[in-house]
């Protein structure tokens, strides 16, 4: 087996295949993707509900057929895939993996990129009070059971949480005889998108409380029953507005959390809000060489859109590995975040190193009408785009032109979300 | 019929198999759960106490002191997790905590407790440097540890059946009749006869005792809940704190390091009225958190990744109620196991033997006794030994737990031991998958997965933990499913 | 009037629609959003997704969609067309699964390739 690539990839997953592709399309000659399970594809393998690919195949695919899309295109441009291995350590240049029929595998490349994708946050992480009995599981756990083992894991059933997966997973049960009896959210506002509001709980009768959270969990082996309750504006419960759910199970789908050990093991800065490594303009890291893409960078909604950011990363990575270096000395703009906004990827652009245009995503902290993203730097605003209609559920983008970056004052620009004042 | 029979097969019913079975004894064990330390010994501080705070003249002293002496051989032979750790008790600048502290310090040189010392602020933050820069002093007690308290009690069950003891798992104790010089033991997997019973039920000890007549025990088990932090929080301090007791005498919530790496802070401490199931609260878990950061501020608790309660088994005894019970010889309680009874656990065994000797029963060491346990854990290898081990056997290159890093090798190799755990949990405790932070989200299917194929179960009967505690209900889209009307 | 909130796609458009006339859509943004408007109120319709089992693959079950879209009340009793159906790998991307659903025109097909186990 060979030991040397140009671009070794961390993760089989969608962003670890739309990098490889890219890298291999951008003149890489030997790229190496290394994936944990048996087969490439990642989460999308057991996410066999359609809505992928409106953006990039502008048609709507389940998980299967988007993942399937790009094993293929990767299998035809002749990127090596590694299954069933587990990366143990990732260096600069160095990645070392094992699996069972090769052993301890020491790989080196001229770049690495790091895909590994995110995971769910469990019941210890939001410390739901009660009992703790058999039939708590987080939404994605669930969807394995079901959907790649071919179990169900409940009859009745409480979702905590209105993340898409959780959404997504009402109606996945609904449909395969299970009777989903609420979907409850902490927030005043659904954390997943509208559609899915509309198509996994409005179509089948399923309420979903806003503004509330489970106060118990009662069952000696198997979950029994679960209390619920309204939240106050400090969201703590409401005493006297208890409501109780005779049930088997309790799905949990609050929220998702890029899975940065290899990173942190590899001392790469992290940062706070995303949990995902701090990245410049073509996703690379503050480690020369390593590239990060997709929810291990910040957890995106879309994976249309965590296509186009591992493309990105994919061709960068190429170019490192051909010998493309960051001129030094260059102006570097700290990407801020500003009022409403929650975080930016990137957090840094290098004004030399970028091409004409950079794309920023970000989140905002509340539900927005009609709005105006801003971009300003310490004196002045430097560019705005308005918005109809904004949430935190949903990653924004805006494209910045090189040209108004170069204009900016100072080392820095703030990203910022206004509601938009009535009659301008 | 067995010489002796035990009742429950937590870390004290271990110890005494485990010291018993040294002997040409035929032995017994009959735990209700469908896995050993599965009640009190699953959820605990994990701590090798260092023995200041009990009583002077106790059992607990003189139980405590021996205990860690003879875990430190027990753990290194079977190969239990234990990391040497001291202990601190800060206090704050008032008088009644410093005068505590120096209260503790008599005490436990008076049980005979080494090294112990009165330092002040600066030592002990030079010391441990995590500590709260507030206190104005503190006990400092090297002499403790903390030990992995489920693995401490597998091992040695483990051992004791590898030389010869019976363990009945998924064994409830119903009934026990006394008979001319033997008991008739009623469990729900059979009935079984011994010469001598031994109650080491845990939080339903007075039960158990109950059913040979016996009276004036009652149980008065105390909960306590606890918080267990991400890797990056245990890295964050190298002792076992503890603040000075509140005005009602208890203890203090416990700042810990677990041998897994990870932080423990708990327990507060509340009457329970169940032996082993008690849920968690969120005014206590917040309480929890006021008090952890009080003695390590710099304590992250949004890397929480598990909350769990735990019950000590106390009695109306304020000490360990250990002996022959007066109305029924051959009976003999190790009841009221509270803390410090995992520090105490193997001198409680031996106190056991000491007590049926006295009984009459004659016990002659084996000639032959296998004492030696060892594990292989992948993630502690170097990459040689990894890569030589893979080799050797190459379910050790397939990571099943990707947060602890552990193998199918290592979950296989686990289920061919002398104690099968049937369970996803059993799996847990004996291999660490699903004790990341991630709990079990990716892994669990898979140890699923892996207990169904090595066990010949179907996966429907693969529980998460004690009996009734299923994960699956149905199978999709086959028709056999729909014709059973499932 | 009636107020949707288009599914077509992640944007969630707000779209109005006049029952009165002619379910004529306002507040789209493309073409397919005011298909959906028309249809939602007079034919309402969702594409499902489901699994089967399947022999011969490394996995259990095989992923399966309609290839297009089943009325709404027609849901629950097309979902009880995969009962008992086993495929044998292998299987590739779009393989009809199970044709003409209860007679809504709707087939189940394959929503991935699906190898023969080593």
């Amino acid at each position: 087996m060979r030991r040397e690539y140009d671009v070794i990839v961390v993760g089989g997953g969608p962003a670890g295949l739309a990098a490889a592709c890219s890298a291999k399309e951008a003149g890489a000659k030997e790229v190496l993707v290394i994936e944990r399970d048996k087969e490439a594809g990642g989460i999308l393998n057991q996410c066999i509900h359609n809505g992928f690919g409106l953006h990039y195949f502008k048609e709507e695919l389940t998980g299967p057929e988007y993942a399937g899309r790009f094993i293929r295109k990767a299998s035809k441009l002749g990127v090596s895939v590694l299954l069933d291995t587990m990366v143990l350590a990732v260096e600069e240049g160095r990645v070392t993996a094992c699996n069972a029929r090769d052993g301890l595998l020491v790989f080196t490349g001229g770049a690495v990129v790091l895909a590994m994708g995110c995971r769910e946050r469990t019941r210890g992480a939001v410390a739901i009070p009660g009992d703790r009995p058999a039939g708590i599981f987080t939404a994605g756990t669930a969807q394995r059971y079901i959907n790649m083992e071919g179990w169900m894991v409940g009859r009745r059933v409480v979702i905590l949480g209105s993340g898409d997966i959780g959404l997504i997973m009402a109606r996945r049960m609904t449909l395969e005889g299970a009777k989903v009896l609420a979907c409850i959210e902490l927030m005043p506002y659904c954390n997943g998108l509208n559609r899915n509001i509309v198509q996994c709980l409005d179509d089948y009768g399923i309420p979903l409380y806003l503004s509330h959270t489970i106060t118990n969990v009662e069952g000696l082996h198997r979950v029994e029953r679960i209390t619920a309750a309204k939240v106050g504006t400090d969201r703590k419960p409401v005493p006297g507005t208890e409501m109780y759910f005779d049930c088997d199970t309790l799905l949990l789908s609050v929220g998702l959390i890029p899975e940065n050990e290899l990173t942190r093991q590899a001392d790469i800065p992290l940062d706070a809000v995303t949990k995902g490594a701090v990245v410049y303009e073509n996703m690379e890291t503050q480690k020369a060489g390593v590239f990060s893409c997709g929810n291990v960078v910040h957890v995106h909604d879309l994976v249309d859109f965590v296509t186009a950011e591992s493309q990105r990363a994919g061709t960068a990575a190429a170019a490192y590995a051909g010998g493309k270096r960051c001129p030094e000395g260059g102006k570097v703009i700290s990407v801020q975040r500003g009022a409403h906004t929650t975080y930016t990827v990137p957090q840094a652009v290098r004004l030399e190193n970028m091409a004409d245009k950079v794309e920023i995503s970000f989140r905002v902290n509340q539900i927005f009408g009609d709005s105006e993203i801003q971009v300003r730097d310490k004196k002045k605003l430097l560019c705005r785009f308005t918005r109809s209609h904004m949430a935190p559920g949903e990653m924004e983008h805006i494209t910045v032109p090189r040209a108004l970056l170069q204009r900016a004052e100072g080392d820095e620009i703030r990203v910022s979300a206004v509601e938009k004042e009535a009659g301008k | 019929m067995y010489d002796v029979l035990i009742i429950g097969c937590g870390i004290v019913g271990a110890a005494a198999a485990y010291e018993l079975s040294k002997y040409k004894l035929s032995v017994c064990v009959c735990e209700r759960y469908n896995d050993v330390a599965n009640g009190c010994t699953k959820a605990n501080t994990a701590i090798l106490h260092a023995g200041f705070d009990c009583p002077v003249g106790s059992l607990e002293a003189r139980l405590n002191l021996r205990g860690i002496q003879l875990a430190q051989e027990i753990c290194e032979k079977l190969d239990v997790e234990r990391v040497p750790m001291p202990t601190f008790i800060i206090a704050y600048d008032n008088s009644h905590e410093l005068e505590y502290i120096q209260e503790l310090y008599r005490r436990g040189v008076a049980n005979g407790v080494k090294g112990l010392r009165v330092v002040d602020r600066e030592e002990a933050l030079k010391l441990e440097p995590g500590l709260n820069p507030d206190i104005k002093a503190a006990l400092y007690a090297p002499g403790s540890a903390i030990v992995n308290p489920w693995e401490y009690c597998i091992a040695m069950a483990e051992t004791a059946v590898k030389n010869g003891a019976d363990i009945k798992l998924d064994s409830e104790v119903t009934a026990i009749e006394k008979k001319d010089g033997y008991f008739r033991v009623t469990a729900s997997t059979g009935v079984y006869e011994a010469r001598f019973v031994v109650n080491a039920a845990g939080g339903w000890s007075a039960q158990v005792y109950e059913m040979v007549g016996g009276t004036g025990l009652a149980q008065t088990n105390f909960a306590g809940q606890y918080y267990i932090l991400d890797k990056n929080q245990g890295e964050k301090i190298h002792s076992i704190i503890f603040p000075c007791p509140d005005e009602h005498g208890f203890k203090g919530i416990c700042v810990t390091p677990t041998v897994h790496g990870n932080l423990l802070v708990g327990p507060d401490c509340y009457q329970a009225a169940d032996g082993d199931h008690v849920g968690t609260d969120p005014a206590t878990l917040e309480n929890l958190k006021e008090a952890g950061r009080r003695s390590v501020p710099d304590i992250d608790f949004s890397q929480v990744i598990h909350e769990y309660a735990g019950v000590r088994p106390n009695t109306q005894v304020p000490d360990f109620v250990i002996g022959q019970a007066s109305k029924c010889p051959g009976f003999i309680n190790l009841a009221g196991i509270k803390s410090p009874g995992l520090s105490s656990a193997p001198a409680i065994a031996e106190e056991l033997k000491k007590i049926l000797e006295d009984c009459g029963l004659a016990a002659e060491k084996k000639e032959q006794f296998t004492d030696r346990r060892r594990r292989i854990i992948f993630r502690r290898l170097s990459d040689e030994e990894k890569a030589e081990i893979i080799r050797a056997n190459p379910l050790y290159g397939r990571i099943i737990c990707r947060c602890e890093t552990v193998t199918e090798g290592e979950i296989v190799e686990a289920l061919r031991r002398p104690i099968v755990p049937r369970t996803i949990d059993g799996v847990k405790r004996r291999c660490n998958a699903g004790m990341g932070r991630c709990q079990g989200g990716f892994c669990g299917p898979r140890v699923h997965e892996i207990l169904a194929r090595e066990l010949g179960i179907g996966p429907e009967e693969v529980l998460m933990d004690e009996q009734g505690t299923f994960l699956l209900t149905s199978p999709i889209k086959e028709e056999a499913a729909y014709e059973k009307g499932i | 009037m009636k107020e949707l909130i288009c599914i077509v796609c992640p944007k969630g458009c707000r779209l109005k629609v006049d029952e009165e006339h002619g379910f004529a859509v306002a507040g789209n943004t493309c073409p397919r959003g005011e298909e959906y408007g028309k249809a939602e109120l007079q034919n309402p319709a969702r594409v499902l997704t489901s699994i089967v089992r399947i022999e011969g693959a490394p996995g259990r079950c095989c992923p399966v969609k309609t290839d297009r879209a089943v009325p709404k009340k027609e849901i629950f009793r097309v979902m009880e067309t995969l009962k008992g159906i086993t495929l044998q790998a292998p299987v590739k991307t779009g393989d009809v699964v199970c044709q003409n659903a209860c007679g809504t025109g709707a087939s189940w097909i394959a929503t991935k390739d699906m190898k023969k186990a080593e």
